[in-house]
């Protein structure tokens, strides 16, 4: 463990997490946040989100290790894991779609485009497709109103669609004639000074 | 940091201002981001550096401009000159901008005036801006050009000048109101938690903004955050709190990211953290992620989820202000509240108190949406009427439709039909009406809505939401829920009628937390206004025509 002990601080915590016995590099992810969060139990949601965004999902695995971690019971965080929807416990589809069902978006025919997209790809708001290409789901208000009707599609945000266009720019995406657009930063100017930062 | 710090900084901001000879204000809030505006802003800053105009030219991007229809939008200041707002720039209308208004010679001046939008219009000339003033203004990721607009001097006012108490007592004498939805007096709630005994305690803004229709706070957070930490503050002086969380939703990543970078920069310069602005007060904020569950609005389930538990509500008392957060005094207010903070204390409560109605002072901030021409975020004193805010600010319905019901206040909320248009909108009078104030969804329905529809919508809404903890809102939701789907797909009966009501007023009177309190109010209020399309359906058990054969919406 000579290694660990260096002055270099940074260093030290990327020897120890080369160590991580599973070997999957997104753990170390995790225990950056673990560490930043001193271990507090009450980090519990901050840890999930973690966890979800390096794995995109919550495997049962990651449940059990951010228990011992943070030691809590597992019941306790698959309780937490389970109560919120924005976790989700199974994988997603190579493509999402959700749909937002918020009361502006509803008025608008949103629940059309939701029973057309059911229809056209066979699975309910919520499942995967059985090859694994597309997820649908749907989305109690974005806070994109003025824009409603409003999907998001692999992160981006498409507004003002019909039900038939919706279709079309969903098996688009499945087909994979839309290159999956990087959603551009919003703020190119707040990269910079985190780089600056570091 | 201190005050005469603060006044350079302003100067300092002001003279690079003017060094400018054109200010470029692009909107860069979700929803101008999600039309378009990011493509506009590259051929801007495209333009720019091509022609060498970095001196020139300032490019900012803004928050919210308002009219989030009719985006993205673009504001162009120059000295000497009115300020032009564009409406639905894309691409091309950016270049045309761009030789109109940065290129200093061009060979032709292009023709954009379809795309201009006047600011004489109703919609900005019947607002009054406080909350948003500085909206779609200034670079939220600056805190220079917060300060410059006065920012932060509220704050070193107060840790100067004023007491502790002297800080609540205007906060009450100002006739603020908490701007969540329920309307509990602000001061006095300040006051309460300043008395409660602690040697911790605690100041939580609930950004956790659940209710379908409704961005407020999302806006105020990503278009001007500085204020939201300011009002922050100045509550921890008051009350005598060191430590302050955010709790904000995690659909809202924008909003995050400005919070935490706004965060940063206070602290670094001593806005925030330990001794703000050379004093002994002591502030820190954290952000804490919501992870999507509309319960955690209510105050005891945010708490919860802020201590990374389920996110289900413990029965009050005791309330927050006596035992909160790990057990201390907490003190918790919507975001918008906390935005107004500065301003009073700023120009002085009798000022505020003399906006908006007797009972209900101040301005608030509405998402109007729905079938409007102009949909948007909008800001109007208190007492305005429904009429005003309809047909003036939003324009009218479109497609020649009529006007069939306003809703208010989200899934907790309630209906206004046409005969009350002429309402003043404040806590009272939309109470008198069986709706709630909310926190500010404004959602507009015509004459192609169907009520009982609506109704089922909200309470499938709740049905999914509800925490389960207690029965009468675990169970009572799914049972309205199949008695509503019944009148929608053209099956119910008298008997399913009188079940209903009878179940509102159970779920009404036994819920544990205000969800299910709140739950049968969009029932209530369609069997108020609009009994007859419930009846009808009976009558003729058909399914309503503006439904399909599914009992879904067309």
């Amino acid at each position: 463990m000579a290694n660990v002990i260096k002055d270099d601080a940074s260093k030290s915590a990327k020897a120890a997490e080369a160590e991580h016995p599973s070997g999957d590099p997104r753990f170390k992810l995790v225990d950056r946040a673990l560490k930043r969060l001193q271990y507090q139990q009450d980090a519990l949601i901050e840890v999930l989100h973690t966890a979800q965004e390096a794995f995109g999902y919550l495997s049962e695995d990651l449940l059990i290790y951010t228990a011992h971690q943070l030691k809590l019971p597992l019941s306790w965080v698959y309780g937490v894991a389970t109560f919120y929807h924005f976790f989700s416990l199974k994988p997603l589809g190579e493509h999402t779609c959700i749909v937002c069902l918020g009361t502006a978006c509803y008025v608008k025919q949103a629940g059309e485009i939701v029973s057309k997209l059911q229809e056209e790809f066979g699975i309910e708001a919520g499942q995967t497709t059985p090859d694994g290409k597309l997820s649908l789901s749907t989305a109690r208000c974005l806070g994109s109103c003025g824009l409603a009707p409003v999907l998001v599609l692999d992160g981006n945000v498409v507004g003002r669609e019909g039900p038939a266009s919706t279709v079309e720019r969903v098996r688009a995406l499945v087909a994979g004639q839309i290159a999956p657009v990087e959603p551009k930063s919003a703020s190119p100017s707040l990269e910079l000074e985190e780089a600056e930062a570091l | 940091m201190n005050r005469d710090d603060l006044q350079t900084i302003a100067q300092k901001e002001q003279e690079r201002q003017q060094q400018f000879r054109c200010r470029l204000l692009c909107c860069a809030s979700t929803a101008c981001l999600s039309s378009g505006s990011p493509s506009v802003q590259e051929v801007f800053e495209q333009a720019v550096k091509a022609n060498q105009l970095t001196k020139e030219v300032q490019l900012v991007s803004t928050g919210c401009m308002g009219l989030c229809s009719r985006g993205p939008m673009v504001r162009v200041q120059t000295p000497n000159e009115p300020e032009i707002l564009y409406e639905h720039v894309d691409r091309q209308i950016a270049q045309k901008i761009v030789s109109k208004h940065i290129v200093p010679e061009p060979e032709v001046t292009p023709d954009v005036t379809p795309h201009v939008l006047s600011q004489d219009i109703p919609f900005f000339t019947r607002q009054t801006r406080v909350v948003l003033s500085n909206s779609g203004n200034i670079d939220p990721e600056r805190l220079e050009e917060y300060i410059m607009h006065g920012g932060y001097k509220a704050l070193v006012y107060a840790l100067r000048e004023m007491s502790p108490e002297q800080v609540c007592d205007e906060i009450t004498r100002s006739g603020l109101r908490g701007r969540g939805g329920a309307g509990y007096p602000t001061g006095i709630k300040w006051g309460l938690v300043r008395k409660a005994p602690g040697d911790k305690k605690f100041v939580v803004a609930n950004g956790d903004e659940g209710d379908p229709g409704a961005y407020m706070d999302r806006t105020v957070m990503e278009s001007d955050p500085h204020r939201v930490l300011e009002g922050m503050a100045i509550a921890g002086y008051a009350i005598g709190a060191e430590q302050g969380y955010i709790y904000v939703r995690g659909e809202y990543p924008i909003a995050i990211k400005r919070l935490e970078k706004a965060i940063r920069t206070a602290e670094r310069r001593g806005l925030l953290g330990s001794r703000v602005f050379e004093s002994n007060f002591n502030f820190r904020v954290d952000i804490r992620i919501g992870a999507g569950a509309f319960v955690c609005g209510e105050e005891t389930a945010l708490m919860a989820s802020i201590m990374g538990r389920r996110g289900q509500p413990v029965p009050r008392p005791p309330y927050p202000s006596q035992s909160g957060l790990w057990g201390y005094p907490t003190l918790i207010n919507n975001v918008e509240t906390f935005a107004n903070i500065a301003p009073i204390i700023n120009n002085g409560a009798s000022w505020y108190a003399g906006i908006g109605t007797e009972k209900s002072k101040g301005t608030k901030v509405f998402a109007l949406t729905g079938k409007l021409n102009n949909t948007g975020l909008i800001e109007v004193p208190m007492g305005i009427t429904l009429r005003e805010i309809v047909y003036d600010i939003g324009g009218g319905i479109p497609n020649g439709n009529t006007f069939k019901a306003a809703q208010t206040g989200g899934p907790s909320g309630g209906y206004l039909p046409p005969e009350h248009l002429d309402t003043p909108v404040d806590f009272e009078s939309l109470k008198a009406l069986g709706s709630i104030m909310g926190s500010g969804g404004l959602v507009i329905l015509d004459n192609e809505s169907n009520m009982p529809d609506m109704a089922k919508f909200f309470m499938e809404f709740c049905m999914d939401e509800s925490c389960g903890k207690c029965l009468p809102c675990r169970v009572g939701t799914v049972q309205m829920y199949r008695i509503l789907d019944r009148f929608t797909s053209g099956t119910a009966t008298w008997a399913d009628l009188q079940k209903l009501e009878e179940l509102c007023l159970l779920v009404k009177e036994t819920s544990l937390c205000g969800l299910g309190q709140s739950a049968p109010n969009p029932v209530l209020s369609t069997l108020r206004y609009f009994r007859e399309e419930y009846e009808s359906q009976i009558r003729e058990n058909t399914i309503p025509l503006a439904l399909g054969k599914n009992g879904d919406k067309q």
